[in-house]
């Protein structure tokens, strides 16, 4: 079993560098070289403020666009092609196929992920010409966009087993939307009463709470993060991707493929 | 123990725009393959033969039957080990090599490092692809694919083989060298199971065969035996086309050229055939015993007179 | 294609003219609040402050330069980008000096730079120096010296606070209509906030309160070397012979100040020191 799982995991992350999937790199140095230099003309002392804000929220933009963007393809991709064919022909359980894809795009994203973390702290060391210790709560706001992805990839693939890439793409990225202002709808919730209540409570809970695991704000200006958020954040992440996986495997293993 | 056993497999799709109505595509198929066999599975065009393949390997969910292959039951995961899958016009990981495919689904089948490494050179010469090892799949022709894709449904040495369409889509060439490599399995001992519409290549290789139609099984038998079956027939030549009108009734087919008329008549008509041909004071110029093909059998047996291209 | 590409800028052009140079900030107009914005900002909220700042400095310094006396867009946008990040505190800073500052200068709304600062004081109850920034509000445009006093005594309270904060509630409650106490209010401007333009502003401030207190004391030699010769100085020498004055005096950028003849004691270039005489012109309301 884990053979496999890591066989299908390591295949799927070769498949990505070969799309050239890693090129966004390039795009994201480029974005960091150019942006700082411009704000700082504005206002002296923001550079750094705003090399922060720029490159946090091109590592979380970029990800998610990558995350869905290969997610959507991940099964539709191997049913329309037919290479699922002579995968399912061999002792691959269709559940270890989907959790294999799963990890293989994380494993992806981690990597690219970890290559902008080191640009970008080149970037900050160039710019604020030496680093403190509260830089290192950045990399707080990096590893929860990391358990953004994670999630983005689970939602990304459970549509994907299901409907067309397109409708995935809109679905995924919707869901990321709302997600940011998850916090918003229980708001919502709390004012309506009734059936409606109920509804857009649940509806709360189902869409992904994107908007406490982002403390991009917060690191930039210096701003430790506590330890007891960093945990169940991370506990949080992990059980809704594995629930959404899961809810991915069970529509899988029933279907006809054609 | 048979190497395959299929047990009242069936598969309906739902149709219609409610979703109500059923098209069967698999009636009841029950079908027995022996160890070492070489197995031919013949039907035209959306007769059921791919919706069976799909089955077995776990790709559709029958509707109902079950079926066995190597005594356990087909959708133990382990069995997988043993057999090898040649889908239809295949298409396999573009961005990567032969070898890395190979090595990828030999792993998958439960190879350890060291015996892919052992293995995958001689699959490929087997194959005939020994120099396009590292070559990106994207860059294959299609009898190249065909070939990556019978090297892959070995490459762990299965004990039962099945092929959907081998030969689609292959040059003369082609087929030859898919041929050679099937009767090469059967030399090992392995069992083949495959699918075609090509009656020739059936003819060639299969000890048995079985004619599906329209999702029902209309026949299985030793090749042989079922050529037999449709066989007692002659072909007549004679000189005089002014008899052609008169013994129409008895010919299968005839062909007029000139005054010079070919005409195929079962066996048991043979005689009136010549008396009537002496009446109208025909010239024979010929007659000729026919052996019965597959063809005849097959075409006996669907009822659709399709054009089977050999 | 190239030509097809300059055709589409060409367009474009003629579009943004259309639209005029406050294109991007028509949506400001139009948006409920702060709160809408960062909704919308997909978690990138951060970014989108830093946005809306450089947004809020060009609006500023746009109609700054052509000494416009409207700036009605200066505290929605201030209000939207501490919204989104509030721990943007140089937004705060500008905001209390551009928008309480009377037009030309700023917007003239201190009643909005008081609400944006007390804001600030909110999300950053830790940063005493937003007190400071209060206080000078309450004392320089609202003429209200009682609120300007809890201001820095509540600053000075601050973990942290520097004891000058105390000094500074003290010339309050003193109830002081003194020039140093405009000199120690735009010099801690200077001093504690970083922003470029601010501190161009309190530095224009500065040099013409320095200068004017120069000059009062100057004018102050002047008359006492009058009473003892009968005369009027001719020129600064003659002062600094009778050791009235240790050296030719010079005024913040440096040059000489002029000695009129009729003893009175100018700058060479009045347009360099544009608020010379204004504190003492100042509306103010007996206490």
């Amino acid at each position: 079993m884990i053979s496999r799982l890591s066989a299908i995991t390591l295949n799927t992350f070769r498949e990505a560098v070969r799309d050239r999937v890693l090129y966004n790199l390039v795009l994201f140095v480029l974005l960091l070289v150019a942006s700082a230099p411009l704000f700082g003309e504005i206002s002296i002392g923001l550079e750094r403020l705003i090399l922060v804000n720029v490159g946090l929220s091109s590592i979380s933009l970029f990800g998610v666009i990558i995350a869905v963007f290969v997610g959507i393809g991940l099964v539709s991709k191997e049913i329309e092609k037919k290479t699922l064919y002579t995968i399912l022909s061999r002792p691959v359980r269709r559940w270890e196929f989907i959790v294999g894809k799963c990890c293989g795009l994380l494993v992806t994203l981690v990597t690219n992920t970890a290559l902008m973390t080191v640009g970008f702290y080149i970037a900050l060391l160039a710019t604020a010409h030496s680093l403190h210790r509260s830089d290192a709560n950045i990399l707080v706001a990096i590893y929860f966009i990391v358990l953004q992805l994670m999630m983005m990839v689970a939602i990304t693939l459970l549509f994907s087993t299901f409907s067309s890439p397109i409708f995935s793409a809109i679905f995924a990225f919707a869901l990321f939307v709302i997600g940011t202002f998850a916090e918003d709808l229980k708001n919502f919730a709390a004012m309506a009463s009734g059936g409606a209540r109920w509804l857009v409570t649940a509806l709360a809970y189902v869409v992904p709470n994107f908007a406490s695991l982002n403390v991009i704000s917060q690191t930039a200006h210096g701003q430790a993060v506590a330890t007891s958020l960093i945990l169940f954040n991370t506990l949080y992440a992990v059980l809704y991707s594995a629930a959404v996986t899961a809810g991915a495997v069970l529509i899988f293993e029933r279907r006809n493929l054609k | 123990m048979h190497a395959i056993e299929i047990l009242g497999l069936s598969k309906d799709y739902p149709v219609g725009f409610w979703k109500k109505a059923l098209r069967p595509a698999l009636k009841l198929l029950n079908l027995t393959v022996e160890v070492g066999e070489a197995f031919g599975f013949l039907g035209p065009n959306g007769a059921g033969k791919t919706t069976t393949l799909k089955i077995l390997m776990g790709i559709i969910i029958p509707s109902a039957g079950s079926a066995k292959i190597l005594g356990r039951d087909f959708r133990d995961p382990e069995i997988k080990t043993r057999i090898g899958f040649l889908p239809e016009q295949p298409y396999f990981y573009d961005y990567l090599s032969a070898t890395e495919l190979l090595d990828y689904y030999a792993g998958l089948s439960g190879m350890g490092r060291a015996e892919r490494q052992k293995r995958i050179g001689p699959v490929l010469e087997r194959v005939g692809l020994s120099d396009a090892g590292n070559k990106q799949l994207r860059k294959f022709s299609k009898g190249m694919l065909q070939r990556v894709g019978i090297a892959q449904a070995i490459i762990h040495d299965p004990e039962v083989v099945f092929l959907d369409e081998p030969m689609s889509g292959l040059d003369p060439l082609g087929r030859h060298e898919v041929r050679e490599l099937i009767q090469g399995l059967k030399d090992e001992g392995k069992t083949v199971f495959f699918s075609t519409h090509i009656l020739s290549d059936a003819e060639a290789l299969c000890d048995r065969v079985a004619v599906i139609h329209k999702g029902e099984l209309r026949g299985v038998g030793v090749v042989k035996d079922l050529r037999s079956a449709v066989a007692g027939k002659s072909e007549v030549v004679w000189e005089g086309a002014h008899a052609a009108a008169k013994v129409a009734a008895l010919l299968v087919d005839s062909h007029v050229t000139g005054d010079i008329v070919r005409g195929t008549v079962p066996s048991s008509d043979l005689d009136r055939l010549l008396e009537k041909l002496r009446q109208e004071s025909a010239r024979l110029v010929s007659v000729t015993p026919l052996h019965g093909t597959l063809e005849d059998y097959f075409l006996a047996n669907t009822t659709e007179k399709e054009a089977v291209i050999s | 294609m190239l030509t097809l590409f300059a055709g589409s800028i060409f367009s474009r052009h003629k579009v943004e003219n259309l639209r005029g140079k406050e294109a991007t900030l028509e949506e400001v107009l139009y948006l409920p609040s702060g709160k809408t914005v960062k909704r919308l900002s997909l978690g990138y909220s951060g970014l989108l402050a830093d946005i809306y700042w450089t947004r809020a400095v060009q609006y500023f310094g746009a109609k700054h330069t052509v000494h416009s006396t409207q700036y009605a867009l200066l505290y929605p946008l201030l209000d939207i980008t501490t919204d989104l990040d509030p721990k943007l505190i140089v937004a705060y800073e500008y905001g209390s000096v551009f928008l309480s500052q009377p037009p030309p200068e700023g917007a003239g709304e201190p009643e909005k730079a008081v609400t944006l600062t007390e804001k600030g004081i909110r999300e950053n109850p830790e940063y005493w120096r937003l007190y400071f920034t209060l206080g000078f509000i309450h004392y320089m445009d609202l003429k209200d010296p009682r609120s300007a006093q809890r201001a820095f005594q509540k600053g000075s309270e601050v973990p942290g606070a520097l004891p000058w904060m105390k000094v500074m509630a003290a010339r309050m409650a003193e109830r002081s209509k003194d020039i140093e106490t405009s000199i120690l209010l735009w010099q801690g401007i200077y001093e504690t906030v970083a922003d470029k333009d601010v501190r161009n502003a309190a530095r224009t401030h500065l040099d013409s309160l320095l200068a004017d207190r120069a000059i009062t004391q100057l004018e102050q030699q002047v008359q006492i070397y009058r009473q003892r010769t009968g005369t009027l100085p001719a020129s600064w020498g003659d002062l600094i012979r009778a050791k009235l004055i240790p050296g030719v005096p010079l005024a913040p950028k440096g040059e000489p100040y002029q000695l009129k003849a009729n003893g009175k004691v100018d700058v060479e270039d009045p347009t360099q020191y544009r608020y010379l005489g204004e504190w003492q012109h100042n509306n103010w309301l007996p206490f």
